[in-house]
């Protein structure tokens, strides 16, 4: 029979040990998974632009197609600006911000209870002397966070490219948002009609049977409406968020 | 065992029995029907299938040594909290190794990783099995039982990417053979959770067709 002090020791001993293999395995990979995940941003931005990238050479090739990275404020007007590996205005790298954070800052923000109004990363993006604004986005689906970029021409109307990626949306359901034929949909499109922006609409049953402008809308993922509308939740609140800064790049927007 | 001084050959019939019975006759999904939940979540793919097999074989296989190592030394009264935290301590390194080595499948996957926690073949081995044997009976067992669990997956994942999205490991088969050109349409069912209970069965019946023990007496 065992006695409660061996019971309390093993407990105890069992404790510190997994604790402490844990924590140093967690600490010897950790370089390695920060680098997947700076990749993975990389070549989201990337991809939402429509340049091709490998795993090997996505910070060679984002270096080589960054015009300047942008944080705008509520106003639109620029803060920070990151160009050619120095911080040339203000004192953040829009790559550096935690769309997490920025979501949750962005939430207090409106429900009043911060004066001092978030910050939010542009990245301008040069393809073929055409310059294009990529610009992330968060929101919610069913099961965790999606988020995703999309790339603005210059115009700031048409959609270049989308991404989108999520934490734990249902395989072969929620989880198509990342998928080619999903995001291929975004092309093309338009976010304002007659000078008012409309965003994407992400409609269930098929843009086609639906009332919404077949240019502002895509089709919605059958079985994923959850995820879907949250996408759709996401490019509205996202999207509007820089209305005050596509205005003052392009002020002829609103006409 | 005391008496018999002579070593077990490490492949002996009985230690083969261990990994053979789990694949079919005392197969954790089909006859024993445990770890149900994870096969309906995870099977709509065959790649995510296919790693989530291989990372129940290294859980298992590991969790059932430690704990067959251990057992003289647990204290009954805590096992179980000893064993979920093996389990638990070894699913975190699978993830944090995935994440790290293999992003791309670590995202796939996502949540269903952690969930390897929660499956019920594992604890149960441990319980049965790797509690009461010595390390190397018990390592055989676990990997038997995981592979028994990952074979059904990887069928049920490839009937269903394969009727579901017409594909097999992302490559769009049914688009090759030209079957959408003849008027074939993707069933749209087979993506969703009840298939794959509707493909378990079938398994569970063309096993007890071939053998008959498995088949239970009328009452």
């Amino acid at each position: 029979m065992y006695s409660n002090a061996y019971i309390f020791r093993f407990a105890a001993i069992m404790v510190i040990t997994v604790a402490a293999v844990l924590a140093t395995v967690a600490t010897v990979l950790k370089p390695f998974q920060e680098k997947n995940k700076k990749i993975e941003k990389i070549q989201e931005i990337l991809a939402a632009a429509e340049i091709k990238s490998t795993k090997a050479d996505a910070i060679q090739t984002y270096e080589k197609h960054l015009v300047k990275e942008l944080m705008v404020n509520f106003d639109g007007d620029v803060v920070s600006e990151y160009q050619d590996g120095e911080i040339l205005k203000g004192d953040k790298r829009a790559f550096n911000v935690n769309m997490k954070t920025l979501k949750n800052r962005l939430k207090e923000y409106k429900a009043g209870k911060t004066e001092q109004s978030p910050h939010l990363p542009v990245f301008i993006l040069d393809k073929q002397n055409e310059q294009l604004y990529v610009i992330p986005i968060r929101g919610k689906g069913l099961w965790g966070p999606v988020w995703g970029n999309i790339a603005l021409q210059s115009d700031l109307k048409t959609i270049k490219g989308a991404t989108f990626d999520h934490k734990g949306e249902t395989p072969g359901l929620g989880a198509e948002i990342n998928t080619d034929w999903f995001e291929d949909q975004f092309k093309g499109k338009k976010i304002f009609e007659d000078g008012k922006f409309t965003s994407i609409r992400v409609v269930k049953g098929g843009i086609e049977n639906s009332p919404v402008d077949a240019i502002h809308g895509v089709d919605g993922i059958s079985g994923g409406t959850i995820t879907s509308n949250g996408v759709d939740q996401m490019l509205e609140t996202g999207l509007k968020n820089y209305l005050p800064f596509f205005n003052q790049v392009n002020p002829k927007l609103q006409q | 065992m005391s008496d018999k001084k002579e070593r077990e050959p490490l492949f002996s019939v009985k230690n083969r029995k261990l990994l053979s019975t789990p694949l079919n006759k005392e197969n954790p999904i089909t006859v024993q029907v445990l770890g149900i939940c994870s096969a309906l979540a995870i099977t709509v793919k065959l790649e995510p299938s296919v790693v989530m097999a291989l990372s129940v074989v290294a859980v298992m296989g590991v969790s059932n040594v430690v704990i067959s190592v251990l057992r003289k030394a647990i204290p009954p009264r805590i096992r179980i909290i000893v064993q979920l935290t093996v389990i638990a301590s070894l699913v975190v390194l699978v993830d944090e190794v995935l994440s790290a080595f293999m992003y791309d499948v670590s995202k796939q996957l996502s949540v269903f990783v952690g969930l390897i926690i929660t499956n019920c073949i594992i604890m149960g081995r441990l319980e049965a099995f790797a509690s009461s044997n010595k390390a190397w009976p018990s390592f055989l067992d676990g990997i038997g039982n995981a592979a028994g669990y990952g074979w059904i997956l990887i069928v049920v994942g490839f009937f269903r990417e394969l009727l579901g999205s017409g594909e097999v490991w992302g490559y769009p088969v049914m688009e090759w053979i030209g079957l959408y050109d003849i008027g074939y349409k993707d069933n749209g069912l087979m993506i969703l959770p009840p298939m794959a209970l509707i493909i378990v069965g079938v398994i569970i019946w063309i096993q007890r067709a071939k053998n008959r023990d498995l088949i239970e007496e009328n009452q």
